[in-house]
């Protein structure tokens, strides 16, 4: 329906299942993520969708099931590699540095795309000095782009809540992802905020050709921008497609609202 | 200096901006013409590129079919190359017509479809889909244009083009036909319509008015000579490109005096970018100076206590020492020496922080400015002045000269300005300055405009003994009370605005018996005052129902009262009864107007049943109203309000 959805599949996610103990967060679950489409894994509370996030990033290893990502599959990947490769992603509880300032949390994001060593860094010479200011143009363009100059000296564990989210997108941003692994971008905002937000997705998607994946509660808002969706219910997948078919589907209608006993 | 004085002798061959530009760009060429913040670092153009841009967009309109006459809508905000539209326009013998950029799309609709625009340029995303959402209902509307192209690239419309493949276009035009745009220029005359800018006016629909490049140049000319700006000074643009000032301040007088124009880098980073640029001319409505004093005693109650006492020390030294210096007059020593230490010590730092470190000439204009705050800004060494001026004037109309400053008259006649109060205390005037007439509407251009040239301001004033102007309020406010006193609503409502916790007032009366009145609380100074006490609050409503904020802002209207009970003229309109609104008056609602004034009317009418409950016995009102958000939709707002009595003031017997 969308030539986003036609694009080559960069990440494939075959039959994981994780289990911590006894409780069982995923089970069997299979999807695939084409390039440069928003993908979206939804379901209610405790759906293992924050689980299944992890899982990618690298941070969860799957007990079973298999994951290939540009071409490599592999069992598991550790964080750094993880980002390495290309993925960034934000998290649901906000994990910023509270004490520094919006460009100084941004210029973190930049840390594995810097070349000069260590010392040099640190006594600000030469090399290092250039380097710098090749990352601090670019990370700019993202205070730019996200439309937070006015707080680009702040410090972000003064700022409100909405715009410390920006600003974490930010520093996903700014590792150049290939793929934006992104937890519940629009959790406790208002409408506006969210609103906001929804536009800087479709923006980085349109702007930078980044594939996304985010994961969403509320179920409104997301269906507006995301190519695909996927249903997530007690670790089980219960629907993949479209946000028009997923919306019809009986077994998702039947976990989000309950289903009346005749 | 004497770069000036010559410049603009020589220049009354220019009487065009597009020619004027081309000589800016041979005499200034490597100087600064603008300079706009971008990725955090300000980015400048000099007068050369700025005038390449000029002529290679104009090229790319042309070769979009642009014609002589044709008119080019902007919205968008400060940027250069927004300005360099305009001039390319009229480079074309065109007529821009600036748009306020938050305006909602409806309003645009109006505007493009009066002035029967057929090119219109937004400068992002937001401003094209507002302008695409109007393009049905606008049929003149052909082409569009985007400075920023983020977000707008899948977009695919043939007739929306970027900034930058207009440029293309042009410099290929230019390539192949050079002689074309210098012809195009010289075409144009000091006679032809170089602006049309749409006032918001506070009743019916906006009215377009015509002004020429004779109206602008000639008045930026007298402007520039009296005040003695020079091709060095700075200036911040910030406020919006459809308001006159604008056109006057960041173009018409830049491109006379050769001085350089700086863009902020967004609208939230206005207040930063000042301090970075700090401009040597500036301007601001009162309400911009009221904030930054109001941020800056805000900083002050939270400091600690010795910074605090040495704060109001110097303080009180720059009250006592600051504005005689200021105006040159005799000093003792002793203060010269303290108000000396002040400076190193509270003034110099203060003024750093605000901006307003490099400032030769500061104006205010459009809102009375409380007598504080305008001498606050003075006792610190600002030189800042009123103006009075108008869309239909060209701004000025009068101007303190420098040395004969008082807060309450706006100063004396601009260069060449011809002023006569009529009958009705009307203040009435004729200038170079006086526009040609509004838009297609013949009616109102005659009720405001004689045919000898005279306009009505429809304010009415006088002048005081020392020829200086003072205006009172709308001439159509001014009204009587049941018992025949007289009623300036907005009289009253500038006092009640002086202090810090009202950010608004509405005063009624006319025709009534007593005055009563509507008070919008200041969410920072109340806010902030309500923390300091431990009160708590989660809105805006919250606070602003609070019986304690009802309090504070009773003390406040007492404190009127007694001001106005010294005025023999006024003493009968003291405040009788008052209620805090719930929600904050709201361009978005209708009203205010997109400049921040009251809209009496519109007010009236949706808070009819509040206004009648102010002239009944009650004490407690429920009130209900709709709301419109920023995005379109509407909402509902209930509250149950406070209805309070105000003590009057026995008037005080003038002491012979």
């Amino acid at each position: 329906m969308n030539d986003r959805s036609n694009g080559e599949v960069v990440l494939d996610v075959r039959n994981v299942s994780l289990a911590f103990g006894g409780v069982k967060a995923l089970e069997d679950v299979s999807f695939d993520v084409r390039e440069k489409e928003i993908r979206a894994i939804i379901g209610p509370n405790g759906a293992g969708k924050s689980s299944m996030l992890n899982v990618i990033n690298g941070f969860y290893h799957p007990q079973a099931g298999e994951i290939t990502y540009k071409g490599q599959t592999r069992k598991q990947m550790r964080t750094h590699e993880a980002a390495s490769q290309g993925i960034a992603r934000t998290f649901q509880n906000i994990a910023l540095f509270s004490g520094m300032t919006t460009l100084d949390n941004i210029m973190t994001g930049r840390n594995l795309k810097m070349k000069v060593n260590l010392l040099l860094q640190a006594l600000h010479v030469g090399p290092a000095r250039r380097e710098e200011m090749e990352h601090r143009a670019f990370v700019e363009r993202i205070i730019d782009f996200l439309e937070i100059q006015s707080i680009r000296k702040t410090v972000v564990g003064r700022l409100p809540y909405g715009l410390q989210k920006r600003v974490e997108l930010g520093r996903a941003l700014a590792a150049e992802p290939d793929l934006l692994l992104l937890d519940e971008p629009m959790a406790g905002m208002n409408t506006e905020e969210k609103e906001d937000m929804c536009r800087f997705i479709l923006d980085v998607n349109d702007e930078f050709g980044t594939t996304i994946v985010l994961i969403e509660h509320d179920m409104g808002v997301v269906m507006d921008i995301s190519d695909r969706v996927v249903v997530l219910d007690y670790g089980r997948k219960i629907a993949d497609g479209s946000p028009d078919e997923v919306r019809s589907n009986e077994d998702v209608i039947e976990a989000y609202l309950g289903v009346a006993h005749e | 200096m004497n770069d000036t004085t010559t410049a603009v002798a020589v220049d009354s061959a220019l009487d065009t901006f597009p020619k004027l530009l081309l000589d800016r760009a041979v005499r200034y060429r490597d100087d600064h013409a603008m300079r706009e913040k971008q990725f955090g670092i300000w980015q400048s153009w000099t007068w050369h590129e700025l005038a390449e841009t000029v002529q290679n967009f104009a090229c790319g309109l042309a070769e979009l079919g642009f014609q002589r006459g044709d008119k080019l809508a902007i919205v968008g905000d400060n940027r250069p190359r927004l300005y360099a539209a305009m001039c390319a326009t009229q480079a074309l013998g065109g007529v821009p017509v600036p748009m306020y950029q938050d305006s909602v799309a409806k309003e645009l609709q109006f505007v493009v479809d009066h002035a029967e625009v057929r090119f219109a340029i937004g400068e992002d995303q937001e401003q094209v889909d507002k302008l695409l959402e109007i393009k049905e209902s606008c049929p003149h509307l052909e082409v569009l244009v985007y400075d920023d192209e983020r977000g707008l690239r899948g977009y695919g419309f043939g007739y929306l083009h970027s900034y930058e493949a207009v440029l293309e276009k042009g410099r290929a035009r230019r390539e192949k036909d050079p002689g074309f745009l210098a012809g195009e220029i010289a075409k144009g005359k000091g006679s032809d319509i170089a602006i049309i800018l749409y006032t918001s006016g506070t009743t019916g629909n906006p009215k377009g008015v015509m002004l020429t490049h004779d109206n602008i140049l000639i008045t930026a000319r007298n402007a520039t000579e009296r005040d003695e700006l020079r091709h060095d000074d700075e200036v911040l643009a910030y406020l919006p490109m459809a308001w006159v000032g604008d056109n006057i301040f960041s173009f018409g007088q830049s491109y006379v005096a050769g001085f350089c124009v700086n863009c902020p880098e967004s609208s939230s980073t206005v207040m930063h970018d000042l301090r970075e640029v700090g401009p040597t001319y500036f301007f601001a409505p009162p309400a911009i100076y009221e904030n930054l004093l109001t941020n800056v005693m805000i900083r002050m109650d939270d400091a600690a206590k010795l910074k605090r006492n040495v704060f109001h020390y110097f303080m009180g030294v720059a009250k006592r020492v600051g504005i005689p210096l200021l105006d040159g007059k005799p000093v003792s020593f002793t203060d010269r020496l303290l108000y000396r230490i002040g400076d190193v010590f509270i003034y110099g730092p203060l003024k750093n922080t605000l901006g307003f470190s490099r400032i030769r000439i500061a104006y205010t204009a459009g809102e009375a400015i409380g007598p504080d705050i305008f001498d606050f800004y003075r006792s610190l060494g600002i030189n800042i002045k009123q103006l009075y001026g108008q869309t239909e004037a060209a701004v000025f109309v009068t101007m303190q000269p420098n040395g004969e400053i008082k807060p309450d008259t706006v100063g004396t006649p601009a260069p060449q300005v011809d002023i006569k109060i009529a009958e009705n205390g009307e203040v009435m005037y004729r200038s170079p300055g006086v526009f040609q007439c509004y838009y297609k509407n013949p009616e109102a251009t005659a009720e405001t405009k004689t045919e000898d040239g005279w306009v009505h301001t429809g304010d009415a004033g006088f002048f005081d003994e020392d020829g200086h102007l003072k205006i009172i309020d709308r001439a159509k406010d001014v009204g009587k009370l049941n018992d025949g006193s007289m009623f300036a609503p907005k009289f009253i409502e500038n006092k009640l605005k002086f202090f810090p916790e009202i950010k608004e007032a509405v005063a009624f009366g006319n025709e009534r018996d007593y005055v009563a009145a509507f008070i919008n609380i200041d969410l920072e100074a109340v806010g902030n005052w309500a923390e300091r006490h431990n009160y708590p609050y989660s809105s805006y409503q919250d606070l602003a129902t609070r019986r304690e904020v009802v309090d504070l802002i009773e003390e406040n209207l007492r404190k009127v009262n007694a001001d106005l009970a010294g005025d023999p003229q006024l003493s009968g309109s003291q405040i009788r009864r008052f209620l805090v609104l719930p929600k904050e008056l709201d361009a978005d609602d209708g009203e205010l107007t997109r400049t921040r004034k009251v809209r009496r009317r519109t007010i009236a009418e949706r808070y009819e049943s509040l206004i009648d409950a102010l002239y009944s016995d009650k004490e407690r009102f429920a009130m209900e109203v709709q709301v419109t958000f920023e995005d379109g939709r509407t909402g509902l707002i209930k509250a149950e309000l406070d209805l309070r009595d105000v003590p009057t003031v026995a008037p005080v017997a003038k002491a012979s």
